[in-house]
C-alpha cells in the first residue's frame, strides 16, 4: 500500500529525514517509535504532504502512484489520513459543518451521495458513541477551546468518519488518561480492516498495548535504527532507547 | 508565500463592465456654478440651492483629513465630473417599460431586481445609476401603510418639509470634508420615511452603480424611522473596472424617533482596482445614525469588500435616553487596498448600550484599519459598551491595526474593549487540506467562521451574497 524508499526531508533547510525506508502493506500495523526530536513526526507530516517539510530525495508510492505528486487533500481523499499530536483549534467553524464537508469531500471523490445535514446528523450519531465523545462538542466551533483529550478524541471521530485506509496517528496517547486511551485505543482496532492499515507514531509504548502492531520501529537522527516484532516495543518499554542508539552507533563504527 | 497558498487562480471582478449609454453630463470641475446647473437640472428650490452653496463655501475653507492610515493620490477636485445621468425622454421613468433596455441589461446582469414581477419577493429596490436614481419598485405599495420610498430628488419635490426637517440634521454640512463636499454636489440617492408605528412590510434597498468613468458618485440617503416604527434598509454597490480612481462621498443619515429601530445593512464591492493598485473607487463615506428617541435603536452592518479606498465610519449618537448602537463589521482587504474604518459611538442619553464588532481580514499588500471611539458623556448616566475587534492576516505582507479610544466622562459606565490578532496559517488551512477539503474551500471555510458574529446579523439573502462575495475576494489573494 505505502512504500518509502530512502526518503529525506529538511525543514528551513535543515535536514530531518535522513533515508527512511518503509514498507506497509494493506492489513498491518506498524509502530514508529523513538526519542524525543527523532523525526517520527516529520516522517508523519511529510507523508501527508505538510507545507513545512521540504521532500530532498527518495520516493514514496501510494498505491502505486507518487505521493508528492499529490495535493494534500488529494492525499487525504486517496485514504490518507494524519491524527495530530497538537490539532489546530478554528474559531467559528463547527465541528459538525467541518465533519460533513470533509466526509462529502471524500464522498463525492469516490462517487459515493453526499450527506444532507438531516443525514450526516444521523450518521455522526452513530460514529460519536464510538469515541464516547458528547453530542455538545459536534455544535462547538471546531477544536475551540477543546481539552487535550477532547482534541484526541475529535481527532478520532474524524477518523470514523473519513475511514482512511492507512491512518497516522502521532502520539496519540498524549493528553489521554487511561481511561480515554483505551477508549480511543479501541474505536481504533473497531476502524481497522483488512484493506487498512494502520501507522502508530509513539513515544512511549504504553498504547501498543492496546493497538497491538506486527511491526515496530526504531527511529533516532532521521534513520530507521532497528525494526522488529512487537516484542521489540516490550524490550523499549524495559530497557529505554538508549541501548538502540549505541548498537547503531557501534554499527557504524564497525 | 508557499505553495500550499499559491495555484488557487485569481478571480475577476465580475461587475467591472461598462455600459455604453449617452450620458448628460455637466463638465468637470467645481464651482458655483457647477453647483447651479446641477441644482437646475434637478429643479431644486431656493433653499436647497442656498444649502448646497453654504457648504460649498465651508468646504472651500476645509482640508482632507489626513488622519487616516491610508495613502493615496489626492482627487482633483476640478476634474471629476459632479453629475452625470443616462439620457432619457423623461426626467423620471414612470415605469420600467420606459427604462433604457440598455441600463435595465445592465441591472440585469448585475443581478438587482428592478422589475417588480420579477423581483426577489419582500425588497423593494431604489437603483441609482451615476448621479441619478433611475427606478424605484414597490413604491406605490409601500405607499398604502404611509411609507416613503424614493429617490432622493423625488423626495425634495413631493415632502420638501421633511426633507428640509432632517436633512443635515445628523451629518451637518460642514462636518467634514468629504460631507460637506457631498452636501454641495449630492445628485441623488434614497429617502425614506416610516410613520409612527409602522413597521416596515418589506426590506428597503438601494443599488449603488457608478458607469461613467469620470464622474464621482455623490448621493445621500436619508432615513427617518417616527416613533416605534422600524425599518431593514439595504445597500449594495457595485463600479466597472476602470484603470483611474473614481470618488464615491456619499452620505447616509439616519434618525430615530422613541422606540424606533433603523437597520441599515451595506455590502460594498465597489471596484478595488488591480492587483497593482491601480484604478478602483476611492470610498469617503459618512454614515450616521441619531437615536433621537427614548429607547430607539440603529443598527449598522457592513461587509466591506471592495474600493481601493476605503474611509468610513459608521456611528450612532445615543441622544436618547435606553437607546441602542451596534456596529457589525467585516473588512476586507486585498492586494493594494486600503481601509481604514470603523465607528463612533457616543453615548449622551442615561443608560445606553452600544455594542461593536469588527473583524478585519488582510491580505495580499493591503493595510486594513479599525478605528473606533466610544465616548461617554457625563449625563450618560449607566451607559454600557461592548467593543470586540478582531483581525485576521493571510500571507506576510499584508497589515492590519486597531486604533481604539475609548472616552469616559460618567463614573456609572462600562465600557470593555476585547482585541485579538490571528493568521490563517498555514497549519489551520493544511488541517482542513488533511481532511480532504481544497484549500479554496478550506479559506473560506475559516473566513466564514471568523466572520460569523457579524454575517449572522445580516438579512438572509444578503449574508449569502456576503459569504460568496467574501470567498470570491480571496480566491487568489491567498497566494
Amino acid at each position: 500500500m505505502l512504500s518509502i524508499r530512502n526518503l529525506t526531508a529538511s525543514i528551513n533547510g535543515t535536514p530531518v529525514l535522513k533515508g527512511i525506508d518503509l514498507e506497509i502493506k494493506a492489513g498491518e500495523i506498524h509502530a514508529i517509535m523513538g526519542p524525543n526530536g527523532s523525526g517520527k513526526s516529520t516522517l508523519g507530516k511529510v507523508l501527508v504532504g505538510h507545507p513545512s517539510y521540504e521532500v530532498t530525495g527518495g520516493e514514496v508510492t501510494f498505491d502505486g502512484k507518487n505521493l508528492f505528486d499529490l495535493e494534500p487533500d488529494v492525499r487525504a481523499r486517496a485514504g490518507i489520513f494524519m491524527g495530530f499530536q497538537h490539532p489546530i483549534e478554528v474559531p467559528g467553524v463547527s465541528n459538525a459543518a467541518f465533519l460533513r464537508l470533509a466526509y462529502n469531500k471524500k464522498a463525492e471523490a469516490e462517487g459515493r451521495d453526499e450527506l444532507d445535514p438531516l443525514e450526516f446528523d444521523d450518521f455522526i450519531r452513530e460514529k460519536i458513541k464510538l469515541v464516547a465523545m458528547k453530542e455538545e462538542f459536534l455544535d462547538r466551533s471546531l477544536n475551540e477551546g477543546f481539552s487535550g483529550g477532547e482534541k484526541k478524541r475529535n481527532e478520532i471521530l474524524q477518523m470514523a468518519v473519513l475511514e482512511p485506509r492507512l491512518a497516522i496517528l502521532d502520539e496519540l496517547d498524549s493528553g489521554l488518561d487511561i481511561d480515554a486511551l483505551r477508549v480511543l485505543g479501541d474505536a481504533v482496532n473497531k476502524l481497522m480492516r483488512p484493506d487498512h492499515a494502520l501507522l502508530i507514531i509513539t513515544h512511549f509504548p504504553r498504547i501498543l498495548e492496546t493497538i497491538q502492531p506486527q511491526f515496530v520501529h526504531v527511529l533516532s537522527g532521521g534513520r530507521i535504527l532497528k525494526s522488529g516484532g512487537p516484542e521489540l516495543a516490550v524490550e523499549l518499554e524495559e530497557r529505554g532507547y538508549d541501548w538502540v542508539l549505541e548498537e547503531a552507533a557501534a554499527g557504524d563504527r564497525r | 508565500m508557499n505553495a500550499t497558498f499559491s495555484g488557487v487562480t485569481s478571480q475577476e471582478y465580475k461587475y467591472g463592465f461598462v455600459t455604453d449609454i449617452e450620458a448628460d453630463s455637466v463638465p468637470a470641475g467645481l464651482n458655483e456654478e457647477v453647483i447651479r446647473l446641477i441644482s437646475a437640472k434637478k429643479g431644486e428650490p431656493d433653499w436647497l440651492l442656498e444649502w448646497r452653496l453654504k457648504a460649498y463655501r465651508h468646504w472651500l475653507t476645509m482640508a482632507e483629513p489626513e488622519w487616516a492610515k491610508v495613502t493615496y493620490p489626492k482627487p482633483d477636485f476640478q476634474k471629476i465630473v459632479y453629475y452625470s445621468a443616462p439620457r432619457a425622454k423623461a426626467p423620471k421613468y414612470a415605469s420600467m417599460d420606459e427604462v433604457d433596455p440598455e441600463l435595465r441589461r445592465t441591472f440585469e446582469k448585475l443581478g438587482v431586481p428592478i422589475n417588480e414581477q420579477a423581483a426577489l419577493a419582500g425588497v423593494a429596490v431604489d437603483v441609482v445609476f451615476d448621479s441619478v436614481s433611475v427606478t424605484t419598485t414597490y413604491k406605490e405599495k409601500l405607499a398604502t401603510v404611509g411609507i416613503i420610498f424614493c429617490s432622493f430628488s423625488e423626495a425634495v419635490k413631493t415632502h420638501p418639509e421633511l426633507v428640509k426637517k432632517y436633512l443635515g440634521s445628523v451629518v451637518p454640512s460642514s462636518d467634514n470634508f468629504y460631507a460637506a463636499l457631498n452636501s454641495a454636489v449630492f445628485t441623488d440617492g434614497s429617502f425614506v420615511f416610516i410613520p409612527k408605528g409602522v413597521t416596515c412590510p418589506m426590506d428597503l434597498s438601494t443599488y449603488f452603480r457608478i458607469n461613467n468613468k469620470d464622474s464621482g458618485q455623490f448621493e445621500r440617503t436619508l432615513i427617518v424611522a417616527e416613533e416605534g416604527a422600524s425599518v431593514s434598509y439595504l445597500e449594495g454597490c457595485t463600479a466597472p473596472q476602470f484603470d483611474t480612481n473614481q470618488l464615491h462621498a456619499a452620505v447616509v443619515e439616519l434618525v430615530a424617533l422613541d422606540r424606533a429601530s433603523i437597520k441599515y445593512s451595506t455590502v460594498q464591492n465597489w471596484y478595488a482596482g488591480d492587483k497593482d493598485g491601480v484604478g478602483g473607487i476611492f470610498n469617503f463615506v459618512t454614515k450616521r445614525g441619531l437615536c433621537k428617541g427614548k429607547g430607539s435603536h440603529i443598527s449598522w452592518t457592513q461587509v466591506e469588500t471592495g474600493s481601493a479606498i476605503t474611509w468610513k465610519y459608521p456611528s450612532c449618537i445615543l441622544l436618547g435616553d435606553d437607546s441602542i448602537g451596534e456596529f457589525y463589521s467585516v473588512a476586507l482587504t486585498n492586494h493594494k487596498q486600503q481601509a481604514d474604518t470603523g465607528t463612533k459611538m457616543v453615548h449622551i442619553g442615561r443608560n445606553t448600550k452600544s455594542t461593536i464588532i469588527s473583524k478585519g481580514i488582510s491580505a495580499g499588500d493591503s493595510s486594513n484599519s479599525y478605528r473606533g471611539l466610544v465616548k461617554v458623556q457625563p449625563k450618560a448616566e449607566g451607559a454600557r459598551n461592548f467593543s470586540q475587534c478582531d483581525s485576521m492576516l493571510i500571507g506576510q505582507t499584508c497589515s492590519a491595526s486597531t486604533f481604539p479610544t475609548i472616552e469616559v466622562q460618567n463614573r456609572s459606565a462600562r465600557v470593555e474593549h476585547e482585541a485579538t490578532t490571528s493568521k490563517i496559517g498555514e497549519e489551520q488551512l493544511f488541517y482542513f487540506q488533511q481532511r480532504g477539503i481544497p484549500a479554496e474551500e478550506a479559506i473560506s471555510m475559516i473566513i466564514n467562521g471568523f466572520c460569523k458574529d457579524v454575517f449572522r446579523e445580516l438579512p438572509m439573502e444578503f449574508a449569502v451574497e456576503a459569504t460568496k462575495l467574501l470567498s470570491l475576494k480571496l480566491e487568489g489573494s491567498v497566494g
